[in-house]
């Protein structure tokens, strides 16, 4: 315990690059996978070649994927875009198919009922589509942000610091604390996330409070499961 | 480009290919420990996710516990076991087996929930014994599901493996680890591009498999791709 009394400043540094390097992707991510998965909803062809992509993309092993990433994308092998640019793949990788799921799972009927008011696709795609798929995008968000801050630890390998540093650091130096509050702390900031999006989701989608059932594709009652 | 023909002629340099450090040996050395902490989760995972799935009985606590086990980084559970309990192979098996479990625990459980509960009862109904049950109605029908679960863990265990190296001289990792301490690229890259083609190999067999165990009478068109709403990303 001595260990971190001592060494608070450096916990509080790290904890900050953490949330530097893992707030992006998590945004980007969720910004990206909105056309995308809607383009994937909306062909059969589109819908093959996005999700197999994606299904590629989340088989990739990220430590490999942040070797390769310079090699095509021309960064600084050690730099923390690298990191941000593969967060952010791996983060479009699971949310893509969570948004096509969740606009396929609006009723058909209430489509139809949109389209009927006078609503062009694009008005009933923003108005009435998306904010249904709501609570599927925000329980695939959840996981998104908890994944990545988990995952941007992965970072100190290549020498970008974060929260990793201190189990590098720790392993080095055999100070089984600094490991262990570098896990603490990614966790900690994994739960403070994820509370920060369960909260702005009530912000956003008041209605979703009291869950309803939703239909389900196969017309069966269900919740929205993630 | 040239980066990746650097890393072409890496992999494909025949020195590379003898050895105990070379291509070769450390491929099977990460296939072997792959297969062997998966084998090791699913001998814990399975039976506990059936119960689970079969009584309904502890879905919560598994839930939580799935939950608490994505946030957790897998390099710090790695780093703190090879504190613990010393640099060398033990330190990723045990932390490997434990990042294998929660998804083919997720797998088998609903796996088993995702069952029509009227096909239970109907199974009930024409006499057949709770185990019968279990064996012949609950685990083909939620066999492509625990199939997804296991698909899960062997991407997180082969990216993990690969981190493993850090602490342990062993598998693919090494070229990334070796490459990255004396600034050698073409190795890297050459290692990286390895491990991936095994992660992708990997994930195509178990694919295939998943589509090859829906019973033929469900076939006709539930059936989805279950993975990427498993529990975690992988590594």
């Amino acid at each position: 315990m001595s260990w971190v009394w001592s060494n608070l400043d450096l916990i509080w540094d790290r904890t900050l690059d953490h949330v530097v390097l893992s707030v992006p992707p998590i945004v980007l991510a969720l910004l990206l996978s909105v056309p995308l998965g809607a383009l994937a909803n909306r062909y059969r062809v589109s819908r093959g070649v996005i999700l197999s992509a994606a299904g590629l993309l989340y088989a990739i092993p990220s430590l490999p994927l942040l070797i390769v990433i310079p090699a095509v994308v021309g960064t600084s092998a050690r730099s923390p875009v690298t990191l941000i640019i593969a967060l952010t793949l791996y983060g479009i990788a699971l949310m893509v198919r969570v948004v096509a799921d969740g606009l396929a799972s609006v009723d058909p009927d209430v489509r139809q009922s949109a389209s009927a008011v006078g609503s062009s696709a694009w008005q009933s795609f923003w108005h009435v589509e998306l904010p249904l798929s709501g609570p599927v995008l925000l329980a695939g968000l959840r996981v998104v942000a908890v994944s990545t801050v988990s995952l941007a630890t992965i970072g100190a390998v290549i020498g970008v610091k974060s929260l990793g540093s201190l189990f590098t650091d720790g392993l080095q130096r055999g100070i089984q604390a600094e490991v262990l509050s570098g896990i603490v702390m990614t966790v900690l900031l994994a739960v403070i996330l994820d509370a920060l999006i369960v909260a702005a989701g009530h912000a956003l989608m008041p209605w979703s409070r009291t869950p309803l059932p939703v239909r389900s594709r196969n017309g069966a009652p269900g919740g929205a499961e993630a | 480009m040239n980066l990746f023909l650097q890393a072409l002629n890496w992999v494909l340099d025949p020195a590379h290919y003898s050895g105990p450090n070379g291509i070769p040996v450390r491929l099977v050395e990460h296939v072997a420990f792959t297969g062997l902490t998966l084998v090791m989760a699913a001998v814990i995972a399975i039976p506990v996710g059936f119960v689970i799935g079969h009584t309904g009985r502890g879905r919560g606590a598994a839930v939580a516990l799935s939950g608490a086990l994505r946030a957790i980084p897998t390099l710090g559970l790695l780093t703190l076991v090879a504190l613990v309990v010393g640099v060398g192979l033990e330190a990723p098996y045990v932390a490997l087996t434990i990042l294998a479990i929660p998804p083919i625990l997720a797998g088998s459980y609903s796996g088993f929930e995702a069952i029509d509960r009227r096909t239970i009862d109907a199974a009930r109904a024409i006499g057949m014994s709770e185990g019968q049950i279990v064996r012949k109605v609950e685990l083909p029908l939620g066999l492509p599901l625990l199939l997804g679960g296991l698909r899960s863990a062997v991407l997180q265990v082969v990216a993990t493996a690969t981190l493993a190296a850090y602490v342990a001289d062993f598998g693919l990792g090494r070229f990334l680890f070796s490459g990255l301490k004396t600034n050698d690229y073409a190795q890297m890259l050459g290692g990286s591009i390895l491990v991936i083609l095994l992660a992708l190999v990997l994930d195509g067999i178990f694919a295939a498999a998943q589509r090859f165990v829906v019973p033929r009478g469900v076939s006709a068109g539930r059936f989805e791709d279950t993975r990427a709403r498993s529990t975690r990303l992988a590594r």
